[in-house]
């Protein structure tokens, strides 16, 4: 439906996004996320056709629409996009909005839209208010209700929650997914919160320094994740010290564990070993203990920041009930399914 | 309670010079309940109708060309990206530094049979008089074409700030929703933009309706002309009064329309998150139609009639710049700068009252001497006159009653009589900007000045003064460029040989010795480049910040 294949972007002598590729299936949800100024929300405008590519191609069901000899204009692409800011017309009602993109269509199929996707939404009697009475999340919702008129082949959505309380934000983005789910739609949301991004989509990109680091699934993303920026990026974790004893095993003050193959490592190499705090299990029977630091209550769960006898300061999640005080010696055991290493950097 | 009331100094500071203030403009409208009836059956069946319709015409027509110059430039320079745009946008505000009434006779002077245009059109293709057609400017076209060009920076100021503050995210989904940028311009920024538009349109034809120096030079009966024929031809000042009652309602109706798209302007701005809009790049063919296209109201309405009028000031000074001149000089400067500060004086203390009393007795009365910008000076001038006459007339007679000795015209003929008309008229211009400095001390540093161990007055010496100094700087400035423009409360109600740069200005021009009414009248331009200085660097400064 959608595919990038190694689209760069550049502002006068400053390329912004560098040989990017990724694509998504019809009625699929992907997600580019990054701290700001990585380039995402260039990408979602270059899809717009709002920026024209220095190189690589934009396709939308199989057509170039963008490419550096191609540039079909925006109102011919059939892509709905929700702006960051809303961008909704203060002089229109709701109704009225909504209507916007779809002038061509009789009266009565107007409004027969127009109350179906308010419906949809959830906003089933604002259809004549006008945009500065509603709420933030209805102004949301509006804005969604107004790209999906028009009937788009791709939806993008850029920060669509960024000025909305961080309370609705969940609520709205599950919302919003199973509007899309519902209607199949294929959209890219762009944002810098991991959890929006864990809760909306299927694909998720993490994006630095105008590059793509990684095109994957939210589960792989957080277990598997292909760079030290990734890894750092998206959830919380540390990373223990370790030495290869050979190719297929890692020494660290947790013990030894086995790997798989990994070909750039060969023994004696130095190399970090993510450890996600639901790597590293409590158990009070285990020989290993570490020192409670600092603890924060997290209702079903406790995360507790260890001090390994070493020095060393790992998470661990643990059930709520096993409540340790600060200084307290308790019995930990790493319970990894897989591990993620990195090759020691210099300096660190 | 009452005794508090009574005695609380700001509503005395404020309802007794408020009430002066608005005495004028009452007085015009109490004028209604004493009927002229012969006059009016005279007028009726005379002029009356040319005054109507010709104020409407031109009032209409200003404003339609306002919008359409105003608008346009405004969409070119807040949306393309052009050489020398940067320099346009302000190029663009020059007009407003040029009143109505000078660009009328300079025009006039280079468009009429001895002119340059007109002797060049002759030696260039032989024709002699009668031989072809030229268009008149002394004309009702002509007035409209004239006050459109010095009068559209209105609609121009208020639509690029429109245009410009609208999210560039409300363009872009316009295109992601089909629409071309043309369709975009029609169906959203047109429509966004409009309340602002529409107070610049307000804001032009009140000035229209106002304009006295223009019509009269040109010889249209409207309103303004007509008060004065009324009052010094006729000799009826109550029906001249009740003519201008007229006018004012014609223009309060403006006044209404203003104050309710000032309203929506707000309105429509809710809930939208600035981001600053980029202005698109063009090929360079329609960059120079852009460039061309901001020019010619640029040059049509500034740079032209100002190259004019220096040829003839520099060919003539030898004979113009002497004594004489030097007087006008004078008296247009001191009456100015006493205008400005009494104005500036009155808007400090009705800014300080309204801050400090919230009630309606003090928020009311100031509102209403306000309202003063929007009356028309001919009207203003008889407001002032009638009140002033009869005080003179009483203190007369109580004095030749009881003294045997005969007062005259103690203050209807003299500068007091002037400072009245301009303090009612130019308050607004005062007030407006005394009070958006105030606005800027949040009342919460006064009181963390007091704690920290500040009494009152010192509050006002080490922070008010400091903060407010500009404000008050620009306030002055602005009310005494608008006395040094204004024309035709002046030319009522000057002192006998009493003569400032604009009166002498209209008089040369009306004897039709333009060239010698060319050094005056570049003066006024000069002085009144100043503000428009200001305000472009004022705006330019808030769109920076905005970046």
């Amino acid at each position: 439906m959608l595919a990038i294949e190694q689209l760069a972007i550049a502002y006068g002598p400053h390329t912004v996004v560098k040989e990017i590729s990724f694509a998504l299936a019809e009625g699929q949800i992907g997600c580019l996320v990054g701290p700001s100024g990585c380039g995402k929300t260039t990408i979602l405008r270059a899809i717009a056709g709002f920026e024209a590519p220095a190189a690589g191609v934009v396709r939308l069901q199989g057509q170039v629409v963008s490419s550096v000899n191609t540039q079909v204009v925006p109102e011919k692409r059939k892509v709905g996009m929700v702006f960051q800011d809303f961008a909704l017309f203060p002089h229109l009602t709701v109704a009225d909005n909504i209507a916007f993109g779809i002038a061509k269509l009789s009266k009565a199929d107007k409004a027969a839209k127009v109350k179906a996707l308010l419906k949809l939404v959830g906003l089933p009697d604002l259809g004549q208010r006008y945009i500065h009475q509603l709420s933030g999340g209805q102004q949301q919702r509006v804005a969604l209700a107004r790209a999906l008129a028009p009937e788009p082949k791709v939806l993008l959505l850029d920060e669509p929650f960024s000025s909305l309380d961080a309370e609705f934000r969940e609520v709205l983005a599950r919302d919003i997914r199973t509007i899309l789910k519902q209607l199949q739609i294929t959209a890219v949301l762009v944002t810098h919160d991991q959890f929006e991004a864990f809760a909306m989509a299927d694909m998720i990109g993490v994006m630095q320094l105008g590059q793509l680091q990684q095109w994957a699934t939210p589960y792989e993303l957080y277990h598997r994740p292909a760079s030290r920026f990734v890894a750092d990026f998206v959830g919380r974790g540390v990373m223990l010290p370790g030495t290869m004893l050979d190719p297929q095993q890692v020494e660290t003050c947790l013990g030894i564990f086995q790997q798989r193959y990994l070909p750039e490592t060969k023994a004696g190499d130095r190399v970090d070993v993510l450890i996600r705090p639901d790597d590293i299990v409590h158990d009070d029977d285990s020989a290993i203990k570490a020192t409670v630091l600092d603890k924060s209550f997290r209702g079903s769960h406790i995360l507790y920041t260890l001090a390994l006898s070493g020095g060393e300061q790992v998470y661990c999640l643990a059930l709520s009930h096993h409540n340790h005080a600060i200084g307290e010696q308790i019995g930990i055991r790493l319970d990894l399914d897989h591990l993620v290493l990195f090759p020691r950097s210099h300096g660190v | 309670m009452l005794k508090t009331a009574l005695f609380d100094r700001w509503r005395w500071a404020v309802l007794v010079p408020a009430l002066i203030l608005a005495l004028p403009v009452a007085m015009v409208f109490i004028s209604v309940f004493s009927p002229q009836f012969a006059v009016w059956q005279h007028l009726r069946q005379t002029v009356l109708a040319d005054y109507i319709i010709n104020s409407l015409l031109i009032a209409g027509g200003t404003g339609l060309g306002a919008l359409i110059i105003g608008t346009s430039t405004a969409w070119c320079i807040s949306q393309y990206q052009f050489f020398g745009r940067r320099y346009l946008e302000w190029l663009l505000l020059l007009p407003l530094a040029v009143p109505a009434y000078i660009i009328a006779y300079t025009y006039t002077g280079m468009l009429d049979f001895a002119g340059p245009v007109q002797t060049w059109l002759r030696a260039q293709f032989g024709w002699s008089f009668g031989d072809y057609w030229f268009p008149e400017i002394r004309s009702l076209g002509g007035a409209i074409v004239m006050l459109s060009l010095v009068l559209y920076p209105y609609v121009y100021m208020l639509a690029r700030n429109a245009f410009s503050e609208q999210s560039a995210s409300l363009s872009e989904a316009s295109r992601t929703l089909g629409l071309t940028p043309r369709q975009h311009f029609w169906k959203v920024a047109l429509p966004l933009a409009r309340p602002a538009i529409l107070t610049g349109v307000a804001l032009a034809m009140m000035e229209a309706f106002a304009d006295y120096g223009t019509v009269q030079y040109f010889g249209v009966p409207t309103f303004t002309t007509g008060i004065f024929r009324t009052w010094f031809g006729m000799g009826n000042a109550i029906a001249a009064a009740q003519l201008a009652a007229l006018l004012t309602s014609f223009v309060l109706f403006l006044l209404l329309l203003e104050k309710w798209s000032r309203r929506k302007i707000r309105y429509y701005h809710q809930g939208q998150k600035h981001s600053a809009p980029s202005r698109r790049q063009v090929s360079l063919t329609k960059q120079a139609g852009l460039i061309l296209g901001c020019l010619l109201p640029v040059t049509f309405g500034f740079l032209l009639p100002a190259w004019q009028l220096c040829s003839w000031a520099l060919a003539n000074w030898q004979r113009t710049l002497d004594g004489a001149f030097w007087q006008l000089v004078w008296n247009s400067f001191s009456l100015a700068a006493m205008a400005a500060l009494l104005s500036v004086i009155l808007a400090l203390v009705f800014a300080y009252a309204r801050r400090l009393k919230r009630d309606p007795v003090v928020q009311f009365p100031v509102q209403l001497a306000a309202l003063g910008y929007a009356v028309p000076g001919t009207v203003i001038a008889i407001g002032v006159m009638l009140p002033l006459a009869w005080f003179d007339q009483q203190i007369d007679l109580f004095a030749e009653q009881w003294f045997g000795i005969r007062t005259g015209l103690l203050l209807s003929g003299t500068i007091v009589a002037l400072l009245l008309a301009y303090s009612v008229r130019f308050l607004a211009v005062s007030l407006h900007g005394i009070e958006a400095g105030l606005e800027r001390i949040k009342p919460n540093m006064d009181n963390a000045a007091r704690s920290l161990g500040f009494r009152p007055g010192q509050v006002l010496r080490r922070v008010h003064i400091p903060l407010l100094k500009g404000s008050v700087l620009t306030a002055l400035l602005l009310v005494f460029v608008d006395v040094l423009k204004e024309l035709p409360a002046t030319l009522i109600l000057r002192p006998f040989n009493f003569n400032t740069l604009a009166v002498r200005a209209h008089e040369l021009a009306s004897d039709e010795r333009l060239a010698d009414a060319a050094l005056p009248a570049l003066a006024i331009v000069l002085v009144g480049l100043i503000p428009v200085i200001i305000l472009a660097r004022s705006t330019e400064r808030r769109m920076r910040g905005d970046e």
